[in-house]
C-alpha cells in the first residue's frame, strides 16, 4: 500500500518564509487535512506533493510496494484537483479527458472517459466545450481529471468550492473511494471538509 | 590568524604575483617580437594584428565551450557555483569576440578597403558574437537563481552544438577573403613561433581574468539572503 | 497496460492531435504566421525592381519571408500554454519529451503549410524559373524542418523567461545562421540549375544541423520544461 512522508520539507519564496521543517507521515487509508488562513503556503505545500514546485528544503516521498516513486510513476498514481488548475477551454470535455488518458497511458478511449464523467455527473455535457461551462461544472471536470486513473494518492484544494449539494455528495464519494485505495490530503478552512481528515496540520 | 594561515597567504600572493609578472613579460615579448622579429604574411598590410587576432578568435571560442561544459555539469549537478562559471566563461568569451571581431575589421579595412563584407569568417564571428549577446539577454529576463542558471544553461549547451557549424563547415563549403595561410600546414617556422606563444600568453591572461571574474561571482552568490 | 514506448508515441501523438485541434478552432499561430507571409510577399512584389531580378535576390528574400513568418508564430504552441496555465496540467500527466515532440510536429506541420502556400505564390508573384525543381523543394524541406526545430527549441525556453517575442528573435536568429546560410545559397544554386551534386553540401549541412538540433531538444528539453 502507499505512503507519503514529508521529511524536513521547507519553502521560501525569496525573503519570504512560507514553512519550516514540516515533518509528516501519512499512511494508506488515511486523509490529512491542512489547514491555515489566506496565504499560509496550503497550496503550495500541495503543488511540492505533486512535483510542480521545488521545496527550498527537504523532501517528500510517495513510496508504495515497488519503492520510491519516480517523477514517471507519480504521473501515473497521483491526481489533483486546485482552484488554479486549467482544463483546456478550447476542446469539449470528452476531448479533455481523452487526452489525458492518453498522455497517461490508459486504456479504454473514450468510453472509459465517458463511465468518469459520469461518476463527476458530467454525462449529458461530455460533447460541449469547456469554455461554455460554469465554474462548478469545471469543478467537476477537474474531478474526473484527477480521479480517472485511479491514483492511490489524491490532492484536493478546496475540495467543495464552487459545488453544489449533488456536488459536495460527489465529493463525499470520492473521499470515501480513495480511502479505500491509497491516501488523501486536502487543504481546506472549511469545518465540513475538516471532517475528512484522520490527521491535521496547520500553517502560518 | 594563525602564523600558518598567515604564512600560507603570504605564499598565495607570491605565486599569483609571479604568474602575473611572468604573462605580463611573456606578453611583452611576443609583442616586441611581432613587430621586430616576425615577417611580413604574403603581401598583405599590417600583419602583426595576427598574433593578437587569431588568439582572441580561439579564446572566444574556447570560452563559449567552457560556457556550455560548466552549464552541462550544473544541469547534472545543481550547484550554483557552476552556473558562476559558466556565465563567467560566457563574460570572457564575450570580451574577447568583440577584440576578434574589431582587429578583424580593421584588417580588413587595411587591405580590401572594406571593414565589413559578409565573408564567411566574418559571418562567423558576428553570429558568435550574437550568440553571446542572446545569452545575456536570456539571463537578464528569468527570474530566480536556480531557474536562470538552468534555462541559460541549456542555451549556452544548444550554443556550443550549433557552434562546430559556424567555425569549422560553412568557411569551408563557402569561399573566403580570410588569409589560409594561417590554416594550412607549411607555415614559416618563425611566424608559428610567435603565434604560438601569442596563443599560450593570452590563454593564460585569460585564465587569470577567468577566476578572478569567478571568485567575485562566488562571493556575490553566498552574499545572496538565505531566509533558511 | 500498454508498455512504455507505445505510451510515448501515443503521447506524442495525443499532443499533436490536441495542438491541431486547438489550432483549428482558435487559429491562433496559423493567423500570424499565414498573413503575416503574405502581407510581407504582397508589400515585396509590389515593388517592380524585384519581380524577375534574379536567383541572388530572389533567394534571401524568400527566406526572409519564411524566417520572419516562422518568428511570428512558433513560439505560441509553448507561450500559450504557459499563459493559459494548462502547462501546469501537462506536466502533471505527460512525459517531457512526449510534449516536445508533439510540439516540434505540430510546428514542423505548420512551417509546411506555410511553405505550400507561400512558395508557389513567391514563384509566380516574382516571376522565378526554377532550374533544378527536386533540389529546390529538398532544400525547401530541410530548411524548414532545421527552423522548425530550432523555432521548437527557442519556444520553451521563451516560455519561461518575461519578455517573450522579443527575446524568441533574437535567441532564434544566432542559432539559426547556418541554416540561413545554406538554405539561401542551396536555393540559389538551385534556382539557376545547379546539379544536384552541387547542391549536396548545402543539402547534407542543413540535414545535419536539423537532426542535431532534434537531438538537443530531446535531451535537453526536460530541464527547461520542470523548471518552475
Amino acid at each position: 500500500m502507499v505512503t507519503l512522508e514529508i521529511q524536513g520539507l521547507s519553502k521560501a519564496f525569496g525573503d519570504r518564509v512560507l514553512f519550516k521543517n514540516l515533518n509528516f507521515r501519512v499512511e494508506s487509508g488515511q486523509c490529512l487535512v491542512v489547514t491555515g488562513r489566506n496565504g499560509s503556503g496550503k497550496t503550495t505545500l500541495l503543488r511540492i506533493i505533486a512535483g510542480l514546485v521545488r521545496p527550498t528544503r527537504g523532501r517528500v516521498l510517495i513510496c508504495d510496494e515497488n519503492g520510491v516513486m519516480d517523477r514517471s510513476r507519480l504521473r501515473r498514481n497521483l491526481g489533483i484537483v486546485a482552484p488554479d488548475l486549467v482544463l483546456y477551454d478550447e476542446l469539449t470535455a470528452l476531448e479533455n479527458l481523452v487526452l489525458f488518458a492518453r498522455l497517461r497511458g490508459l486504456d479504454g478511449g473514450p468510453e472509459a472517459a465517458k463511465r468518469t464523467l459520469e461518476k463527476v455527473g458530467l454525462c449529458e455535457r461530455a460533447g460541449d466545450l469547456v469554455a461554455t461551462f460554469s465554474s462548478g461544472m469545471k469543478q467537476r471536470l477537474k474531478y474526473a481529471f484527477a480521479i480517472q486513473h485511479s491514483p492511490s494518492v489524491l490532492l484536493l484544494d478546496e475540495p467543495t468550492s464552487n459545488l453544489d449539494e449533488q456536488g459536495v455528495d460527489m465529493v463525499r464519494r470520492v473521499v470515501s473511494e480513495q480511502k479505500e485505495r491509497g491516501v488523501l490530503v486536502v487543504a481546506t478552512n472549511d469545518p465540513e471538509e475538516r471532517s475528512y481528515g484522520e490527521q491535521f496540520l496547520h500553517l502560518g | 590568524m594563525s602564523k600558518e594561515a598567515e604564512l600560507e597567504g603570504v605564499k598565495q600572493s607570491v605565486v599569483s604575483g609571479a604568474y602575473k609578472a611572468f604573462v605580463g613579460v611573456w606578453m611583452t615579448g611576443v609583442i616586441l617580437a611581432a613587430f621586430l622579429y616576425s615577417p611580413e604574411i604574403a603581401n598583405l598590410k599590417g600583419t602583426q594584428i595576427v598574433y593578437f587576432h587569431v588568439p582572441c578568435a580561439w579564446l572566444a571560442s574556447l570560452a563559449f565551450l567552457g560556457s556550455g561544459i560548466y552549464a552541462v555539469l550544473y544541469l547534472r549537478r545543481q550547484n550554483l557555483e557552476l552556473d558562476v562559471k559558466s556565465a563567467s566563461a560566457a563574460e570572457l568569451g564575450l570580451l574577447f569576440c568583440v577584440l576578434a571581431t574589431v582587429t578583424g575589421a580593421v584588417f580588413s579595412k587595411a587591405n580590401w578597403g572594406m571593414a565589413w563584407n559578409w565573408d564567411p569568417r566574418q559571418t562567423t564571428i558576428a553570429a558568435l558574437l550574437l550568440m553571446y549577446l542572446a545569452y545575456f539577454a536570456l539571463r537578464s529576463a528569468l527570474v530566480g537563481a536556480e531557474k536562470r542558471a538552468a534555462i541559460s544553461g541549456v542555451y549556452a549547451v544548444a550554443a556550443c552544438v550549433v557552434m562546430p557549424f559556424l567555425v569549422f563547415v560553412l568557411p569551408r563549403a563557402f569561399e573566403s577573403l580570410h588569409p589560409t595561410v594561417v590554416r594550412r600546414g607549411g607555415m614559416d617556422p618563425e611566424i608559428a613561433v610567435v603565434l604560438a606563444a601569442s596563443t599560450l600568453g593570452f590563454t593564460a591572461f585569460g585564465v587569470w581574468i577567468f577566476r578572478l571574474r569567478v571568485a567575485l561571482g562566488s562571493i556575490a552568490l553566498s552574499r545572496m539572503e538565505e531566509p533558511l | 497496460m500498454a508498455n512504455s514506448s507505445s505510451t510515448w508515441a501515443d503521447g506524442c501523438w495525443a499532443v499533436l492531435r490536441k495542438d491541431i485541434q486547438s489550432e483549428f478552432r482558435t487559429r491562433y499561430a496559423f493567423n500570424a504566421v499565414v498573413v503575416f507571409a503574405i502581407t510581407t510577399l504582397a508589400v515585396v512584389s509590389y515593388s517592380a525592381q524585384v519581380v524577375g531580378a534574379g536567383s541572388r535576390l530572389l533567394s534571401p528574400l524568400l527566406w526572409i519571408i519564411i524566417l520572419f513568418s516562422a518568428m511570428s508564430g512558433l513560439s505560441r504552441t509553448f507561450v500559450r500554454e504557459e499563459d493559459a496555465g494548462t502547462a501546469n496540467t501537462l506536466r502533471l500527466v505527460a512525459e517531457p519529451t512526449a510534449v516536445y515532440v508533439g510540439k516540434l510536429l505540430f510546428n514542423t506541420a505548420l512551417l509546411a503549410v506555410l511553405d505550400v502556400l507561400i512558395v508557389p505564390l513567391f514563384l509566380v508573384l516574382m516571376d522565378v524559373s526554377v532550374g533544378n525543381l527536386f533540389l529546390f523543394v529538398v532544400i525547401l524541406i530541410t530548411g524548414s524542418v532545421s527552423i522548425a526545430a530550432t523555432a521548437t527549441f527557442v519556444a520553451a525556453i521563451v516560455s519561461k523567461a518575461s519578455v517573450r517575442s522579443a527575446l524568441f528573435a533574437v535567441l532564434s536568429f544566432p542559432l539559426l545562421v547556418p541554416v540561413l546560410v545554406a538554405a539561401v545559397q542551396g536555393t540559389e544554386a538551385s534556382l539557376r540549375g545547379a546539379s544536384i551534386p552541387e547542391g549536396m553540401p548545402f543539402v547534407r549541412i542543413l540535414t545535419a544541423f536539423a537532426g542535431a538540433m532534434v537531438a538537443v531538444g530531446l535531451l535537453l528539453f526536460e530541464h527547461v520544461w520542470n523548471e518552475a
